[in-house]
């Protein structure tokens, strides 16, 4: 369960509005009429993502997306509900960031499979080279550490994910590799960073011989 | 060995194109019109000979639960729904079926739609899973313009659609009632069971909810038939194919589909290049994601992986997730840390889960230093057997199950460590 009682990020936009009412209409169109309820999930998602392309609001440094308290009641009006039942969901997922967030939302999974191949390496790596603490953003607004539970890519344990990317198969050094790169926005490549293929295993694979000699792992 | 000729999943790791190009050569939608034209019964019963129990964690037998169903559609459609909110640690099988079989998905949910007599499917996808989910959307559009979804699906004569819905982190969203109030755009709290899904579920309608890897498995079994399906396995209860997910101190942790009841120690030393320092070096496995028991070393050596043959060294199959930890691991700290896993998770509903995780993570937390008193342990149980079964789903017994195993097998390091810590302080 989300612990927060922020509504109350520093800063509120008075007002907001969809950028793309053609989006939000999708939206609807995906669940029976009179459901829009069912809308509130991609609504928040969607007025998220929209607040991390406009960007920072004022001069408030962090790039990062997140969801004003006015988006939250303008989502109510379009679905018909009481603003409360928009809070309610706002508050309970943890993927929802009520305050502003760094450009750069890095999860760091620590979980137990995760925390077995070594994620205290990874989270040290990544606090010491940033020089912020988990939960902390650095002063530019780039990065903000965040300490999240399993998010379901244990075979290629350690992991992270950053903003919509999954990197996978972590050392200390790699991860610092990526927090490099992104400091001069450059995005690297997602997913195992041990030259892995997906899930396969690393030493190469053990079933489907036809299909591996096609596809050339063999 | 299960032979790679009775594999399911041929492009699991993603060798080929997922998309239709890659699908329609693997063999995908090929006969759909034919076992359409067989009618429901046919499936169902083809899915009740397959012995397919769900492959979501509980095991409950998936043509049983179809045919709960109400047999005529009254005023209320159906619906399917499909659970891949997959969240439980150690698991990350439903992941590569989404983002390279997605296809299978999809047929497969045209088949048990069909059998249930749903026009529409949802697919509850937990939210960090963007690059799967925007997989499944590719295919799902894919379908929709090749006339595989929509208005007589795939020339069968049966309207079907399925819309894909994001979740946004929250693992009790994993718990099927809890799915259907997130689906309706509400906190992911279970619901009462009864009434039961499939009587009234999402919006009140009949619903069935089926796991990822269940209902991607429909489509081989209908077309090579409930019987195939049914030779693998150890006995009839524990049948077919199974997705093991591989994790921890193994040489090549790895995603495989085998035969169920392989034994753990074969299939850990095949696929996952054995225990790191070898077999002998091993302490324990939890073996189906994190709320299965953990077993010792001398259990892990014999046991077979399947629901009962699990079930009988007081543990369970689960999702099939291995989580293996070799003798350097402090198993104390890997239990609290799956307590701090279900502290963080309880939706908060019911006293016994919301209050009760975070007290026995707390105690937990102790335990790790051994800042505690022996008969701590006793009350810690107890307090375990007080959270089991006293609430709405079963969060509050997954929660209790890992320290009840850690108890069972490794006490005598936690007392170990007690004492050690008094020592320390005493001097």
């Amino acid at each position: 369960m989300k612990k927060s009682d922020a509504l109350g990020a520093p800063f509120q936009p008075e007002t907001f509005e969809f950028a793309d009412m053609s989006l939000v209409e999708e939206i609807f169109s995906r669940y029976p009429k009179g459901r829009e309820h069912s809308g509130i999930m991609p609504l928040l998602d969607l007025a998220q993502r929209q607040v991390a392309e406009t960007g920072p609001y004022g001069d408030y440094p962090r790039g990062g997306g997140w969801i004003p308290k006015a988006a939250m009641d303008k989502i109510a009006e379009l679905c018909g509900v009481w603003p409360m039942k928009v809070y309610e969901v706002a508050t309970f997922y943890s993927m929802y960031n009520l305050e502003p967030v760094g450009r750069y939302l890095v999860q760091l999974c620590t979980t137990t499979p995760c925390w077995l191949c070594g994620s205290s390496d990874v989270v040290k790596a990544c606090t010491d080279h940033l020089g912020i603490g988990m939960g902390q953003t650095t002063e530019d607004g780039y990065f903000t550490l965040m300490e999240v539970e399993c998010l379901g890519a244990c075979s290629n344990a350690p992991m992270i994910q950053v903003n919509d990317d999954y990197f996978e198969d972590l050392t200390a050094e790699t991860v610092v590799e990526i927090l490099k790169s992104l400091q001069k926005d450059v995005m690297p490549p997602s997913g195992p960073q041990n030259g892995r293929r997906g899930s396969m295993a690393l030493t190469g694979p053990t079933t489907l011989e036809e299909q591996a000699k096609k596809a050339g792992v063999a | 060995m299960l032979k790679d000729q009775d594999r399911i999943y041929t492009n699991i790791y993603g060798w080929e194109s997922p998309f239709l190009d890659g699908a329609k050569a693997r063999g995908d939608y090929d006969g759909a019109k034919d076992i359409i034209g067989k009618g429901r019964d046919w499936i169902i019963d083809e899915m009740k000979a397959s012995g397919l129990r769900g492959r979501g964690g509980a095991g409950f037998p998936t043509g049983l639960k179809w045919s709960f169903m109400p047999k005529e559609v009254q005023e209320r459609p159906h619906y399917l729904v499909i659970n891949a909110d997959e969240s439980e640690p150690g698991t990350c099988k439903d992941r590569e079926i989404m983002r390279n079989e997605p296809h299978k998905l999809i047929e497969g949910a045209l088949y048990a739609a069909f059998a249930m007599q749903a026009h529409h499917c949802y697919i509850y996808v937990r939210g960090e899973f963007i690059s799967e989910a925007s997989n499944l959307v590719k295919a799902i559009y894919e379908a929709r313009e090749n006339g595989l979804l929509g208005k007589n699906a795939a020339n069968t004569g049966w309207d079907f659609d399925i819309t894909l819905h994001r979740g946004a982190g929250a693992y009790i969203c994993g718990e099927e009632t809890a799915l259907l109030e997130s689906l309706e755009g509400k906190k992911g709290q279970p619901r009462n069971k009864p009434p039961f899904p499939a009587m009234a579920g999402l919006y009140s309608c009949p619903t069935t909810i089926n796991n990822v890897e269940t209902i991607a498995s429909v489509p081989d079994i209908l077309k090579r038939g409930g019987e195939w399906f049914a030779s693998f396995g150890k006995d009839e209860k524990n049948t077919g194919t199974k997705l093991f997910c591989i994790s921890g101190h193994v040489n090549s942790p790895c995603v495989v589909e085998e035969e169920m009841g392989i034994p753990m120690k074969e299939l850990i030393d095949k696929h996952a290049g054995g225990v790191r320092g070898g077999w002998d070096n091993l302490k324990a496995v939890i073996p189906g994601g994190s709320s299965c028991p953990i077993l010792p070393k001398d259990v892990c050596d014999t046991v077979l992986m399947d629901f009962d043959s699990l079930r009988e060294v007081q543990s369970g199959l689960g999702t099939a997730g291995l989580i293996v930890m070799d003798q350097s691991t402090d198993v104390v700290y890997a239990i609290a840390r799956l307590s701090h896993f279900y502290m963080h998770e309880s939706c908060g509903q019911c006293t016994p889960c919301r209050e009760g995780t975070g007290w026995m993570w707390r105690v937990m937390s102790r335990l790790v230093k051994g800042d505690a008193e022996i008969d701590e342990i006793d009350t810690l149980l107890e307090v375990t057997k007080e959270i089991e079964g006293h609430t709405i789903c079963a969060h509050g017994d997954a929660s209790a199950w890992p320290i009840q195993g850690l108890m069972r097998h490794f006490r005598s390091d936690v007392e170990d460590r007690i004492h050690e810590f008094k020592k320390a302080q005493a001097a």
